[in-house]
């Protein structure tokens, strides 16, 4: 063993600026691979638990049918029974009831089709910490004071906090809903849209208006390890009667948000594709080299004892080698850039950042340092670099000592 | 005793346009223990007969027997095998691994049968001592003359212990010193240690040495006589 590694090694060497291109484009291959899918993972995990805490949470409980019809009426009782299931749940970091209706809002001549979100202030705090985005006035405090409004809407009513809102709608089975409440708060969310949709009520002002007492429109769910989520909605729904609640993961509720994902996941893994080709053309065409080059030498060493099998092994480790020093130097050289990058993200301006507060996230790209991303990245070099070999690794197993002696 | 038995070789050649009759019908014993020259013109098939007896090319026709052992009927992989434990192969041109040393290159069959190190050890020491280069031990080959390859590359044969050692015009390119060194070299060995050698070459010095000498003449042997030394 010790044998194969030195002459594998020493092989490498013969012909230095060759093995040396080689290895920086392994080497530039994984340090782009990495950097590529680190910003693109963190981005999404950005993305997903920005989307997550200001909607729906990982994971939304609702009474069934909520998900296709999205009327007060389909809402339910959160009773002991499903406090009881959260509770004995070990993944739910955080549970927050919303009681959600639409209703017309108007102050002066002006009215406009908003949102009503009834909320219990501390819990909502606790899952995407609204009362930081109050740029005028303050958070709501308790169950009896007035409304949070998102700045967009306020502009557009011409409010400003103290002022009163009218709100008018359906309530719970048809009931008229309709009730005035002050503007307690002003606030601003990167998201234009919520700012152009969101009241916040309390949960109790919100029952009220909608004439629906101790009635729920969804709970949503925050998770302490967001990568067992899909088993926790297992756990959930083998809990639940599935004839009286539906539990949906934030794919499922928030589709626009996957597909922006999963799109530009795939645009990202045709990018590193390509990348793969062209690099393992380039280990290809230096093993290739490598192996032809040394024709007799094999020949040789065959002629004196050795088998073609170790001979193989020999071509491997030269292979091995290749690829583990530029996976290790491009790990080492995107590592600390990474860390850098994920503790100051890189602002995102432009056009593109239009889209990402469209689609409600902070215009940023933090990095990821997830450890899969450079276990994944050096485990596809190093079968691309293992692929790579086989053709060199076929010939040895076949050529002509005879002829390659005479050369 | 008789340990390489030749019955009857023929080898052709049919890769080109016209087939090449290189050896045509060669009966031959060689006992253990002999110093034997296989002489002859360029292209006569020395060549191709040591080739033959070392497994590295099959006869189209005739057997070969070393040791009792019909080699035409060992796979590619105990051939090679067979070689590493028994033959010691020298070569025209020195044919020395580059990116080894000239003490690892001596020990590269040695640690392909997995001998003990301190063995290794000892037989580079007695070797280099014999062919004068103590001092090259942790030369690279690149950095040797082509005298000095060669006997290394002779070292590298006789290292193992081998029973049998086939050298095609190992002297070929050499000057008279180390032609001398190591034809005085083998000869110990085969006194010694009882290998049996086959040459071929067209180095009068060579045949001075040897005891028996094969005349081949296209293919086939012409002459073959003991010269009584
Ligand atoms: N691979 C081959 N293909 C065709 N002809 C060959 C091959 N190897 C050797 N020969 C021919 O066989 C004859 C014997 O060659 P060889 O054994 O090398 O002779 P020597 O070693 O005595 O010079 C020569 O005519 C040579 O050209
Ligand atoms: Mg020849």
């Amino acid at each position: 063993m010790r044998q194969y590694l030195k002459l594998s090694w020493r092989n490498l060497w013969r012909n230095k600026r060759r093995t040396l291109i080689t290895v920086a484009s392994v080497f530039l291959a994984v340090l782009l691979a990495v950097c590529m899918r680190s910003l693109q993972k963190g981005t999404y995990a950005n993305m997903t638990s920005n989307a997550v805490r200001f909607s729906t949470g990982y994971i939304q409980i609702h009474a069934k049918g909520y998900q296709d019809n999205r009327s007060i009426n389909n809402s339910f009782e959160k009773g002991e029974m499903l406090d009881s299931v959260l509770t004995a749940n070990s993944n739910v970091s955080l549970s927050v009831p919303r009681l959600e209706s639409f209703v017309l809002a108007s102050s002066g001549n002006h009215t406009k089709g908003v949102q009503v979100t009834g909320i219990i202030p501390e819990l909502e705090n606790k899952m995407n910490n609204i009362s930081g985005r109050v740029t005028d006035g303050h958070y709501l405090t308790d169950g009896y004071d007035g409304l949070l409004v998102g700045d967009g809407i306020a502009n557009y009513l011409g409010l400003r906090v103290g002022d009163t809102m009218v709100l008018l709608g359906q309530g719970y089975h048809g009931i008229t809903a309709a009730a005035q409440f002050p503007v307690t708060g002003i606030f601003h969310f990167p998201d234009g849209r919520m700012n152009n949709a969101l009241v916040y009520l309390s949960l109790h002002n919100a029952r009220n208006l909608f004439a629906a007492p101790d009635l729920t429109t969804s709970m949503s769910l925050l998770l302490h390890d967001p990568a067992r989520q899909q088993a926790t909605v297992e756990q959930l729904r083998q809990a639940l009667d599935s004839n009286q609640w539906e539990v949906l993961n934030w794919q499922t509720l928030n589709k626009e948000l996957t597909q922006e994902i999963a799109g530009d996941n795939a645009g990202g893994i045709i990018m590193l594709f390509i990348l793969y080709v062209v690099i393992a053309f380039g280990v290809f065409g230096t093993m290739l080299m490598m192996t032809m080059e040394r024709s007799k030498e094999f020949a040789v060493m065959i002629a004196i004892g050795m088998r073609r099998s170790q001979l193989a092994i020999l071509l491997f480790f030269e292979t091995v080698f290749i690829g583990l020093l530029g996976i290790s130097s491009g790990v080492a050289v995107a590592l600390p850039v990474l860390l850098y990058f994920k503790i100051n993200p890189v602002k995102i301006t432009g056009t593109a950042a239009e889209m990402f507060i469209q689609f409600g996230l902070e215009p940023i790209m933090p990095a990821s340092l997830d450890p899969y991303i450079f276990v994944n990245q050096g485990i596809t070099v190093f079968l691309i670099s293992f692929a790579a070999s086989i053709y060199p690794l076929m010939y040895i197993g076949r050529f002509k000592i005879l002829g390659a002696l005479k050369k | 005793m008789t340990v390489i038995e030749l019955d009857d070789i023929y080898k052709t050649y049919t890769e080109s346009v016209v087939p090449v009759h290189a050896v045509n019908g060669v009966s031959v014993g060689i006992d253990k223990g002999e110093f034997t020259a296989i002489v002859g013109p360029s292209g006569c098939g020395k060549t191709t007969l040591l080739n033959m007896i070392g497994g590295l090319d099959a006869p189209t026709k005739g057997k070969i027997r070393i040791e009792g052992e019909d080699i035409s009927r060992l796979s590619d992989k105990q051939l090679v095998d067979f070689r590493l434990h028994n033959i010691g192969f020298v070569f025209q041109a020195y044919n020395l691994i580059p990116v080894l040393t000239v003490r690892e290159n001596i020990r590269f069959i040695m640690e392909l049968e997995h001998r003990d190190s301190k063995e290794m050890q000892q037989r580079v020491e007695y070797l280099l001592e014999k062919l004068d280069m103590k001092d090259k031990l942790n030369v690279r080959p690149k950095y040797l003359s082509g005298g000095q390859q060669q006997r290394v590359a002779v070292a590298r044969a006789l290292a193992s212990h081998p029973k049998f050692v086939l050298a095609d015009e190992p002297t070929a390119n050499l000057d008279s010193h180390a032609t001398e060194v190591l034809l005085e070299l083998m000869a110990t060995m085969n006194k010694e240690e009882e290998m049996t050698f086959i040459f071929s070459t067209h180095d009068q010095r060579v045949m001075d040495k040897a005891r028996r000498i094969i005349t081949l003449e296209d293919g086939k042997v012409v002459g073959d006589a003991k010269t009584g030394i």
